[in-house]
């Protein structure tokens, strides 16, 4: 059976739509959630997907975590299920406290839309992906970094084409290159690159196939569990 | 004593004559909001009285042309039930004002122009043109209009895929910003030919109504700018793009539903537009009450509701039965959708406001019979002298190489990556090939096919010769279309010019026009519509004639879609399309020798369309590696574009000629592409060229690290992409922006 994954669409997300489109390409079953919706329509994993929720005039993700989906998001949290959060998703689950850190704006100042690479920080494999992006710097306290290091919390870091960390290939000023990071159970998943632009290879590179392939594999173990 | 206070019609920008049209029509005196709502209506923005006369003239209709010039957008037939709509506009007066602001509007105003087609907005193109970056005021207006358009684009989730930026002095005073706007519409819920019945309800829905933008096409975009422009500033309007978003999304879930009679957009001249012409479409009259418009604040005048051009509202006209489900959908998107008016027997737009009527004018003489003036244009004395000083004899002052890197590192031709990194080309999920490259390619959901989209226009030809430099700009955006692949289908247009009250300024505009309209009739691209843009002066000077032309084209499997960029090592490079010594008004001509003379090069359209057709049939074949079409900076530069897309060098030697080997490099000859064969296929593409009669040169090999020009000169490849990439943010990086 396919896992079933949400995509919950704030108002002002932007790429709900892509990552309704790259669940099904992957080959799971995706189902639009409403942000003002109280359930996540029986699905095992769930999408917060990239854009500007409720116009990120106050700080970016700081309304969206109040909407009534987030409790549903939030138990499915806690009770194991897969959480994939892109971009302005990375955003609301670290204002939501379901991830460590914050995510500010770029080092450059500017809006950046780039193909860059990032390491995933298990197997060690280069996945080309894009970030677009104003507010990607991720920053946390000294200690806070320290503890997301210790747990092995990284999921992802910017590096350059062969894998190698170095500040020249870190687009927005990230704390330690940190691009992608997961909670301690590693079921909650936040990153600003975009995975959901990067698993057709009719468009580009497919870097972000690895991301859905987890979330999918994931939702399938929640399933027979 | 006093001197006498100028009558209002003439700080509204209405002329004597057009005051004593109004009389006539109403047959009695206008009051105060009866003559705003004219001075919008009749202002050159809205009723293009200078250019009706002149615009008439272009191809406007074709076997796929489903709405032509005089709606919201074009609209474009794509086979399989598939439309594309399309639209370019001008918020240059604007942005010269305020530029983050003056284009962020610009950006939703054109995105609203594609939604009240029922079309849901897919990508976006920029054409700009500033005055030269070493200036501190050009760059604080350059880095403002493109924070400007990506602040509301990237919001709004519509993808920005490409456009142009050119740099000239003339454009110091007079920046260009020109927004075009694609969008896809099923074609059974295209938004046309249902303008709404006797008693149709009028649903404003989205953002309140303010004081901002009062006067914004009669004050702004319809004078010229003078040195106090800056007082203009309370003009110009603020952008809420979440709203734009919100209105998106909930426009398009009305169409869906089939809730929707009629939807336009609020632009310039705000409500009056809107509900005179929703009346006048329908053949009826409309009554409208300013106390139902939700208001930013209290105490607005009449005139201000009537023509506030408050950002972020669209008109829907609805059925009676359906208003209560549009006011649910847009409670849903936290919209709020007020009736504020219905349409009505007679012809008459009658506005009540506390109970009165305080307006009441005939809707189709304010939507549809504005003036229509001939004015007086004149070739200018300097022509003939600037023509005759032709740049293609004079030698270099230096070496090769170095009008090469010159060249190379102009800001016109340099990588504009500094630009479009700043702009989201990726949402959507559409984008099979953004910015940067010939032509922008955008898939349609669900199938192979794909649309190809360019924007062009070329300042100095057209300063030069405005009906040829309009005819390039017509077929150098064709040819970027068909040097992807795709069959050029259709035209929007941005013109803009000048003070049209100068007889200079309309001779240009009426010779644009013309070159214009015999490019697009012979390469069978008729104009879908498109938007003026006069009084780009300031301080006595104008700008270059610039007149920017869409091109929409269409790819049959966007998989076949061929790249500029060299893709392997030891491919045979073409060139395509004769060389002339043409070097007049060519970038070569305006940064080595200072010179903006001569005459822009000849084009033959018969010639160019067989360049088309042979890079068409080249895709279907898939017999290239790379293609690249040739402008600004000639053979050198798209040598050069196609290896640092590539990574790789080459080595390639002129065809034999009489030409000195500089006019060889930089001559601009029309109808031109370099490409690779695909290995093994050279003969097959030799054979083509011969079949559609295209001249063919073999220059040489890809490879290598090195730009190799045989027996001129080498450059190293890092070196030229530290040129071409560096020249933009070097300029802008570390200095200080003028405010």
């Amino acid at each position: 059976m396919k896992p079933r994954v949400a995509v919950v669409t704030f108002p002002g997300s932007n790429d709900d739509r892509d990552a309704l489109r790259a669940v099904r390409l992957m080959g799971g079953e995706p189902v639009s959630v409403w942000h003002a919706d109280q359930g996540l329509a029986g699905a095992d994993a769930v999408i917060l997907p990239g854009g500007f929720s409720y116009g990120d005039y106050l700080r970016t993700g700081a309304i969206a975590r109040f909407a009534p989906v987030m409790d549903a998001v939030r138990e499915l949290a806690a009770a194991g299920g897969p959480v994939l959060g892109i971009c302005n998703g990375f955003q609301i689950l670290c204002e939501a406290g379901l991830l460590p850190g914050a995510l500010i704006r770029n080092r450059g100042v500017a809006f950046v839309c780039r193909w860059i690479n990032v390491r995933d920080e298990r197997s060690g494999d280069v996945l080309p992906v894009p970030i677009k992006h104003g507010e990607g710097q991720f920053v946390g306290s000294p200690d806070e970094l320290e503890r997301i290091e210790g747990d092995r919390m990284v999921a992802f870091r910017y590096c350059s084409p062969d894998g190698a960390l170095d500040d020249a290939f870190n687009p927005n000023g990230s704390a330690r290159g940190i691009a992608g990071v997961r909670n301690r159970r590693g079921n909650v998943l936040g990153m600003m690159p975009h995975p959901e632009h990067a698993v057709d290879p009719d468009l580009g590179p497919t870097g972000g196939q690895h991301v859905f392939e987890w979330l999918l594999s994931s939702a399938r173990a929640a399933v027979s569990a | 004593m006093q001197p006498p206070a100028e009558p209002m019609h003439r700080a509204l920008a209405l002329t004597d004559d057009e005051y004593d049209t109004i009389v006539a029509l109403l047959g009695r005196e206008p009051n105060a909001p009866e003559l705003a709502m004219f001075a919008a209506m009749w202002s050159e923005h809205c009723s293009y009285k200078s250019s009706k006369v002149h615009l008439r003239t272009l191809p406007s209709s074709g076997p796929r042309i489903l709405v032509g010039p005089g709606e919201d957008a074009g609209v474009v037939d794509l086979g399989d039930g598939v439309t594309c709509v399309f639209k370019m506009e001008s918020h240059s007066h604007p942005s010269a004002v305020e530029p983050f602001q003056g284009a962020a509007t610009g950006v939703g105003g054109i995105v609203r122009d594609v939604l009240a087609m029922g079309a849901r907005p897919a990508a976006l193109l920029d054409p700009l043109r500033f005055g030269p970056l070493d200036d501190a005021r050009n760059r604080y207006l350059f880095a403002g209009v493109v924070a400007g358009i990506g602040q509301y684009g990237n919001s709004i989730g519509v993808p920005t895929v490409g456009g142009e930026v050119k740099f000239a002095s003339c454009h110091g005073p007079n920046p260009t910003v020109n927004v075009m706007c694609v969008g896809f519409a099923p074609a059974d819920r295209l938004l046309r030919g249902r303008p709404g019945r006797l008693g149709s309800v009028l649903v404003l829905v989205g953002a309140s109504t303010g004081r901002d933008g009062i006067g914004g096409v009669s004050v702004l975009a319809s004078r010229t700018l003078d040195e106090d422009a800056h007082t203009s500033r309370p003009s110009v309007q603020i952008g809420d793009p979440f709203s734009e978003k919100l209105l998106i999304d909930a426009c398009l879930e009305l169409a869906d539903r089939g809730l929707l009679e009629g939807l336009q957009d609020l632009g310039g001249a705000g409500l009056t537009c809107a509900v005179s012409e929703s009346a006048a479409r329908a053949g009826l009259g409309a009554e409208l009450d300013l106390d139902a418009v939700p208001q930013r604040e209290p105490g607005m005048e009449p005139f201000e509701i009537l023509t506030s051009e408050s950002q972020e509202r669209m008109l829907a006209v609805v059925r009676p039965d359906a208003v209560d489900a549009v006011r649910g959908v847009c409670r849903r998107w936290g919209l709020s959708a007020s009736p504020v008016g219905s349409l009505v027997e007679g012809g008459g737009l009658r506005v009540r406001h506390r109970g009165d009527v305080v307006a009441e004018v005939p809707a189709a003489a304010l939507a549809n019979e504005g003036p229509e003036y001939h004015r007086p244009a004149e070739r200018p004395r300097w022509l003939d002298r600037v023509r005759e000083d032709d740049p293609t004899g004079t030698p270099l002052p230096g070496s090769l190489e170095d009008a090469f890197v010159a060249v190379l590192g102009s800001p016109n031709v340099a990588g504009k990556r500094w630009v479009w990194e700043q702009y989201d080309s990726l949402v959507q999920g559409g984008t099979v090939q953004g910015p940067g490259a010939d032509a922008a390619v955008i898939r349609l959901e669900g199938s192979l096919r794909a649309v190809a989209v360019s924007c062009d226009g070329n300042g100095r030809y057209c300063h030069l010769d405005p009906y040829l430099g309009a005819a390039h700009a017509v077929a150098e955006a064709a040819r970027n279309v068909a040097a992807v692949g795709a069959r050029p289908l259709a035209v929007t247009n941005c013109l803009n010019f000048g003070n049209p009250e100068r007889p200079e300024v309309m001779w240009a505009f009426a010779e644009a026009v013309r070159g214009m309209g015999e490019a697009c009739a012979a390469l069978g691209t008729p104009v879908t519509g498109g938007n003026v843009s006069f009084y780009n002066e300031s301080g006595g000077s104008a700008l270059y004639p610039t007149p920017v032309v869409g091109m929409l084209g269409l790819l049959d499997d966007y998989r076949l879609l061929m790249r500029s960029a060299f893709p392997a090592l030891g491919l045979p490079i073409y060139l395509l399309g004769r060389t002339l010594p043409e070097l007049g008004g060519s970038e070569l001509a305006e940064v080595v020798l200072g010179k903006v003379s001569g005459r822009p090069p000849a084009l033959d359209l018969e010639t160019e369309a067989n360049l088309h057709q042979l890079l068409y049939e080249c895709s279907r074949q898939d017999v290239l590696g790379s293609c690249h079409d040739l402008s600004d900076g000639g053979l050198a530069v798209a040598l050069a574009e196609s290896a640092i897309a590539g990574g790789m060098g080459f080595h390639a030697a002129l065809p034999a000629s009489d030409l000195p080997p500089w006019v060889s490099l930089f001559s601009e000859s029309a109808s031109r592409a370099v490409v690779t064969a695909r290995l093994g296929r050279d003969r097959e593409l030799e054979s083509m060229a011969a079949f559609h009669g295209v001249p063919l040169a073999r220059l040489g090999l890809t490879g290598g690290r090195t730009l190799r020009f045989e027996g001129l000169f080498d450059l190293d490849l890092s070196d030229a992409i530290a040129v071409h990439e560096g020249t933009i943010p070097k300029l802008m990086s570390g200095r200080r922006l003028a405010g």
